[in-house]
């Protein structure tokens, strides 16, 4: 019934959102953020512990859709053991990609490949940006809870 | 839709328009076209008169005892937020209290809020009872306390599919002199309404979920109540006359209408309010009290859901979650279905945090679906159980 949506719900997807990596809160973390999709009600916490510009580990808990979930677990799991400088060029990659469905040459995407199709659904872009946009206030220090709106 | 033929069950956001609605609006713009109320050559005296009989049919559409009851607004959240600043304003002091109800949508939460900021106000809730989504009404005589103003309280929920005993509960709120407001935004265009036998003070719809376009509804106030109240906006039309310093006030309803109104899609209204009495408002609760129903009963069927709303008397529309999917997927599995669903919070945030959830899907039927469509919906929602596993 559904084959069209075999690309945007692919296997890795429903098995990430179904057994999210990374979740739960962190111990000792240094930087944490809110972010949430007022429209849908989304919502979740990521915490981060980040050493020498490095982020060394990072959890994140909350609740919503299954793209959201699985972006932002495998996000977490993208995130591990790279430089503040290092993701944000991902972020950027990974934003375009999400929203363009472009994706350059010589990305560092890796698995995070898999959400391309997310830029065909323009009502999921958000789903799939919650975490990420949670986790770059995290880095940046800023305190206000994002929103996608 | 996606290569299906178009099921569109998001009727309580939006109703789709019929043909009436939409020539009544390309005819005012090609025959009528001219501002109201200030033109004294006959194209404006057109408009102005047909402008005015929508008020008119406005007024016995709801059985309103006079035309000047009634208050062409944007819609129901623009008929509150009047409310709130017009009444509210000169008549709410700090300690006074605006009791709601735990399934108020935002537009009956937010402007009291405002109110209660600017005044010191407090506002209080009739509580819901969980999922079965009745209003708890044991604590009704309690919380009608010396301090309550006004009880604000929506007919149907758009969240739950109840609807709520509207007799008694203006009732109650008279006996003890507190005034009422009813939010019609989900009831006005599915059942006759009928102020002076509800009793209420204050009332607001929103025309677009009723099949006339969007950015029109109305306030409906008592005359007595509306006389005494100050305007909210300032401008053209709504004075009598204007010094550098002073100005004097239009009389009601006037006084509320600053600036040129919505005259195209009032007058559209119109054309909106015959067509649903020419199908039959009695016919259409009828309709969605059997559809809304029948989906009731086929969701419970297929098991592995939440329902949320009373099973009984329930209006044309029901609130579920399958068990472990996101209504976020599960709409757009359905939307690629051609299955048109709402997914989310539906502006009731509080009262989904009062459920423990944080969306729901919603599917909501109005006179033109049929139980062929529900059962279609039923089929693609077996086919988004199967496709995670449920
Ligand atoms: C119960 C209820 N009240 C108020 C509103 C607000 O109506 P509008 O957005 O037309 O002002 C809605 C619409 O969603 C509603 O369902």
């Amino acid at each position: 019934m559904f084959e069209e949506l075999n690309d945007l719900y692919q296997q890795v997807i429903m098995d990430h959102s179904k057994k999210p990596h990374n979740f739960g809160t962190l111990a000792g973390a240094n930087c944490c953020a809110r972010g949430q999709n007022p429209l849908c009600g989304d919502q979740m916490q990521i915490f981060l512990k980040t050493e020498d510009n490095i982020v060394r580990d990072l959890r994140w808990e909350g609740d919503g859709c299954a793209i959201f979930k699985a972006s932002s677990s495998m996000m977490t799991d993208s995130l591990k053991g790279k430089t503040r400088g290092e993701i944000t060029q991902l972020f950027d990659e990974f934003h375009a990609m999400i929203t363009t469905g472009e994706i350059a040459p010589n990305n560092h995407l890796g698995k995070l490949e898999v959400l391309s199709g997310v830029n065909r659904f323009p009502a999921r872009v958000k789903c799939a940006l919650l975490g990420w946009r949670a986790a770059m206030s995290a880095l940046e220090g800023d305190h206000q809870p994002v929103s996608t709106e | 839709m996606h290569g299906h033929p178009l099921i569109y069950l998001d009727n309580a956001a939006t109703s789709q328009k019929p043909q009436v609605v939409i020539d009544a609006l390309t005819q005012f713009y090609r025959c009528d076209n001219a501002n109201v109320h200030r033109g004294i050559h006959e194209l404006s005296n057109r408009a102005s008169a047909a402008f005015e009989k929508t008020r008119e049919r406005a007024a016995r559409f709801i059985n309103a005892s006079h035309s000047d009851e009634i208050i062409f607004t944007r819609g129901t959240t623009e008929s509150i937020n009047l409310l709130a600043n017009a009444w509210g304003n000169q008549t709410v002091k700090a300690g006074d209290v605006i009791l709601l109800t735990e399934m108020e949508h935002h537009s009956n939460i937010v402007p009291w809020q405002l109110l209660a900021r600017r005044t010191g106000a407090k506002l209080a809730f009739l509580p819901v009872n969980g999922d079965e989504g009745l209003l708890d009404l044991s604590r009704l005589e309690d919380s009608l306390t010396s301090n309550v103003r006004l009880l604000a309280f929506t007919h149907i929920s758009n969240a739950l599919g109840t609807i709520n005993p509207l007799v008694e509960l203006c009732e109650k709120a008279r006996k003890r002199g507190i005034l009422t407001f009813v939010d019609a935004a989900q009831s006005a265009g599915h059942r006759r309404l009928d102020v002076q036998e509800l009793g209420c003070d204050f009332l607001a719809l929103s025309g677009h979920k009723m099949c006339a376009p969007t950015g029109i509804g109305l306030l409906y106030g008592r005359l007595e109540l509306l006389d005494d109240m100050e305007p909210w906006q300032g401008g053209g039309d709504m004075i009598s006359s204007v010094d550098f310093h002073e100005s004097t006030w239009n009389k009601v309803p006037h006084k509320f209408e600053a600036g040129t109104p919505n005259i195209a899609d009032t007058i559209a209204l119109h054309a909106a309010m015959d067509y649903l009495d020419a199908v039959g408002r009695d016919r259409i609760a009828q309709h969605d009290s059997e559809i809304g129903a029948y989906a009731f009963e086929e969701l419970e069927r297929l098991g592995k859901v939440r329902l949320f709303g009373p099973r009984n008397q329930r209006a044309g529309l029901v609130s579920f979650l399958l068990h472990n999917i996101h209504a976020h997927d599960v709409v757009t599995f359905a939307d690629r279905q051609g299955v048109a669903l709402r997914g989310g919070h539906h502006c009731t945030q509080p009262l989904m945090k009062k459920l423990g959830v944080s969306s729901t899907s919603r599917a909501s039927f109005y006179f033109y679906n049929t139980t062929e469509e529900v059962d279609r919906l039923i089929e693609v929602l077996r086919g988004i159980q199967k496709f995670f596993g449920e």
